[in-house]
């Protein structure tokens, strides 16, 4: 297994150096640069030129790539065009943000999608079954954004039941220490900070965890359907195992593979930032932060994120392989 | 008995909580404000860096005007230039040096005085700047404004404006300059010129910008330090969580701010800006959009309309068509546009024709000047004498942006165009998205005819408007007036304010004869506050005062 794991982080070498090479060509060939961002109407041509000159941009792609992988050998990933702080520094700023969001979304995600595909499975054709069906088209369907407004106007603006932007109240002047805020307010014991931040994430977790739920849904279910009808499940239960037995050893646990396969890809899905919904809910998370640096070339923010969310990805698809081998003991990985 | 997984799981995870809880210390002095003296301000991104010398972006610039404060100040709600930290001020005989005297009894938030020597300390600074400080991104009000440094190390920089200062005693300052200009002392109300503790400045090493050009580093200063003599004082930045927090200056010299603490929470999106304030989450926001004004005041809360102090344009490249370099086509184009029904229908409660280049709350606005009122028939009958009937132009418009000039672009462009060619011009549209292709294609090469673009004013002088626009020949208009030029620079130069202000009025109607371009409309952006808020006087330059906020009981 030691070897598995060390093989595939080397394979992460080739990886991100690839990417890292499409993605400097991709975003350099953006039309216009950091530049009138940062002027606005206020730059005269000479001014953009010699930003332009300062930040190197005026020099062949390749030597602006040369020194970018000098950089990065050094794991050294440059500061913001923008806000002149470290890519490091802002990201470790607001990952912790998406990565509290996106464990909040697959909580419930999981949570809810799995028992409910379950139960849809087993009282096939039956009212459960065309709800749970009929709902996660729905949630497919119906848009991130607009389902977030929708919660706000309903849960925030109208009954105030729980906040509609930010991942904290300022006024509680939390000590922050890991920015996950959750369990910054545990290790401080600062309950109410931990409780607060716990209910800031409650409606974006919802609207985010909209479409993860109505995938895992339809998947679980398709999925114990599949195995209900396997051999290995009658002869279980014509060898009078209880129930409840059949249905914990040998269908969910069975019917769990592809589930974990889809949660896997739909976790580092999210990881990766939602924009719309921390757009929405002004939520700190690298999302946004990503899509505002699309829009001012801020182009060591773009490469130094998208690496970092690159090795993200890979980790998080490293751990679901390796969660194979625990739901079903015949899958050895090597 | 063994424990089954799922119990051996939550047991792990009740002991890992039980582990984390309380290893860490809670550095919190104390509960969070009550609601009644602490007030939540919606902002539309963050602020980029809390040392104003190095800021141009208004978010860092709001934060600023609260923590620091500058020589001389607009007046509450105008744009005069009126008593900051200086009670008085004059220019020599010669219009060179300024001599400032200043408030004594005045603190920084370390403790330490403010005096002359201060002053001094913090003009030395920006003007003795080496290395990355030199960069444009980095000192751009300064470069703006006094153009170069004591040892400029780019060739292309522009010699210094500033010159010296002297402290005479404590409480004189005497400013040197190398020439006379009409930017001072207006251009010294900008926030980036505001005064720091120069024991701070030293004490976390605020000049030393690092790194190398393309990845410039700003000190610790500039990021969590900021040191001023304002009514608030920095607390704490909190970035993960988006919100900035700063709290009551208690040693403040005049009437210390009503507010406990102020919080500003960025929330980018304009309509979340709006649930949040409805919802109590925060107590008063910026940039709010047109069409949410008038339903806003209807629920009662405290919408503001800030006096405009902005213009929209329709700029005319003389370059781009022949056509265009003849006064005719160009006074056809005015006649054209229906500018009061562009206002009527497109821009926020307030908007106005504009008349000049520059608002009427702009010292050398000039109502006597010749306009061009709406007529079709005038303008296909100047169009014809001109022999410009079959006329077509490019006319670029920006997409995916929203300035307070110009709240939808799109929509401006559909009327104007509708107009120009009901006049019998043909129009070619072309949609560039903001930045950088639209700002880039109108301001350099000749591929643009006609394009709308706008300008907020940094600070109350004629010069800032129209100077920025028709002072040299510029890609943007594409033409050369010797003569308007002369006279640019003679306003730019004449020491006597009133003097000044006659030559704008001047200039202001040699602009509307000569036509570069048309001016179309001032709008004034709205800012709102919760419905128990009062206190806080809306200002042109976007310079409101937070210090005079309260909350009714």
């Amino acid at each position: 297994m030691i070897r598995f794991i060390v093989r595939r982080l080397l394979q992460l070498i080739p990886t991100l150096f690839g990417l890292s090479l499409l993605l400097f060509i991709w975003l350099r060939r953006l039309p216009g640069g950091p530049e009138t961002a940062i002027l606005g109407e206020r730059g005269t041509p000479e001014m953009r030129a010699a930003i332009r000159h300062n930040l190197g941009l005026d020099e062949p792609i390749l030597i602006q790539y040369g020194r970018f992988i000098r950089r990065m050998i050094r794991l050294d990933l440059g500061t913001s065009i923008a806000t002149k702080r470290e890519v490091t520094t802002e990201f470790l700023q607001r990952f912790p943000g998406t990565v509290e969001l996106t464990v909040t979304a697959m909580v419930i995600a999981v949570g809810i999608g799995i028992p409910l595909g379950y139960l849809a499975a087993r009282r096939r054709g039956r009212l459960l079954d065309h709800l749970s069906v009929g709902g996660s088209l729905v949630g497919i369907c119906i848009p991130v954004f607009f389902l977030a407004y929708i919660l706000k106007a309903i849960f925030s603006e109208n009954l105030g039941w729980f906040p509609s932007s930010g991942r904290q109240d300022p006024t509680i002047g939390a000590t922050r220490i890991t920015n996950f805020f959750v369990l910054d307010g545990l290790m401080t014991r600062e309950w109410d900070a931990a409780a607060d931040a716990l209910w800031h994430l409650v409606l974006p977790g919802l609207a985010l965890a909209s479409i993860p739920l109505a995938i895992i849904v339809r998947i679980t279910r398709a999925s114990v359907l599949e195995v209900l009808n396997e051999d290995f499940v009658r002869t279980a239960e014509a060898k009078g195992l209880t129930e409840n037995v059949v249905r914990r050893r040998h269908v969910l646990r069975n019917a769990m593979l592809p589930v974990a396969t889809s949660i896997g890809l739909l976790t580092g899905g999210l990881l990766s930032g939602a924009v719309l919904t921390e757009t929405v809910f002004a939520f700190s998370g690298i999302g946004a932060f990503l899509a505002d640096s699309i829009s001012q070339r801020d182009y060591p923010v773009l490469m130094g994120f998208i690496m970092i969310i690159a090795v993200v990805y890979v980790l998080v698809n490293l751990i679901v392989d390796l969660s194979y081998s625990l739901i079903d003991p015949r899958v050895r990985v090597r | 008995m063994r424990a089954s997984r799922p119990k051996a799981a939550i047991a792990a995870v009740a002991a890992a909580a039980l582990a984390v809880a309380g290893c860490a210390e809670s550095d919190r002095g104390g509960s969070g404000g009550s609601s009644k003296d602490t007030l939540v301000f919606g902002v539309a991104g963050d602020p980029k860096v809390l040392d104003p010398s190095f800021a141009s972006d208004g978010e860092s610039l709001r934060v600023a005007r609260q923590v620091f404060e500058t020589l001389v100040r607009p007046e509450d709600g105008g744009t005069k230039v009126s008593p900051g930290l200086a009670e008085s001020w004059e220019p020599d005989a010669a219009g060179t040096t300024w001599t400032f005297k200043l408030r004594s009894g005045v603190k920084f938030h370390d403790g330490t005085d403010f005096n002359a020597e201060a002053v001094c300390v913090n003009f030395n600074r920006w003007y003795n700047a080496k290395g990355l400080m030199q960069s444009p991104d980095v000192t751009a009000y300064w470069q703006d404004v006094m153009g170069g440094f004591a040892a400029n190390e780019d060739d292309t920089l522009p010699p210094s404006l500033f010159k010296s200062c002297t402290a005479t005693d404590a409480t004189t300052v005497a400013l040197a300059f190398t020439r006379v200009s009409s930017k001072i002392p207006a251009a010294l109300m900008l926030p980036s010129f505001g005064i720091h503790s120069p024991k701070a400045l030293q004490e976390y090493d605020a000049s030393n910008v690092s790194g190398s050009a393309d990845d410039i580093k700003y000190p610790v200063y500039a990021i969590e330090h900021p040191t001023g003599t304002g009514p608030f004082k920095f607390k704490s930045w909190d970035v993960p969580n988006k919100t900035l927090t700063l709290e009551r200056n208690e040693d403040y010299w005049g009437e210390k701010a009503k507010l406990k603490s102020l919080i500003f929470k960025t929330i980018s999106d304009e309509n979340a800006r709006k649930q949040e304030l409805r919802s109590g989450g925060i107590q008063g926001y910026d940039l709010v959009g047109p069409a949410d004004v008038e339903p806003l005041k209807n629920e009662g809360f405290n919408v503001l309309t800030r006096p405009a102090f902005n213009i929209l344009y329709l700029a005319i490249n003389q370059k781009g068509n022949p056509k265009l370099a003849d006064l005719k086509v160009r006074q056809a184009i005015a006649h054209a546009i229906n500018r009061q029904a562009l206002v009527d229908s497109k821009l926020p409660p307030g908007a106005q024709v504009a008349v000049n280049f520059f608002p009427d709350t702009v010292e050398g606005w000039n109502g006597d000047v010749t306009k061009y009122e709406y007529d079709v028939d005038k303008a296909k009958a100047l169009l014809a004498e001109a022999g410009a009937s079959n006329l077509t132009l490019r006319f670029h418009y920006p997409t995916e942006v929203t300035r307070p000039y110009m709240p939808n672009p799109k929509d401006l462009f559909e009327l104007l165009s509708a107009d120009l060619q009901a006049a019998g011009i043909k129009i070619e549209a072309i949609p560039l998205k903001w930045s950088p292709d639209f700002l880039n294609a109108t301001t350099s090469g000749n591929k643009h005819d006609l394009h709308f673009l706008g300008w907020t004013g940094d600070y109350g002088d004629g010069y800032n408007f129209i100077g920025t626009f028709f002072d040299r020949q510029k890609d943007e208009w594409g033409f050369n007036n010797p003569a308007l030029f002369e006279k640019f620079k003679q306003a730019d130069t004449t020491p006597d304010p009133a003097a000044r202000v006659a030559l704008y009025k001047e200039l202001n109607a040699d602009i509307m004869d000569f036509l570069p371009g048309v001016p179309i409309s001032h709008s004034p952006p709205a800012i709102v506050f919760g419905k128990d808020v009062t206190g806080v006087k809306a200002s042109p330059l976007t310079d409101e005062r937070f210090s005079t906020a309260e909350f009714k009981s």
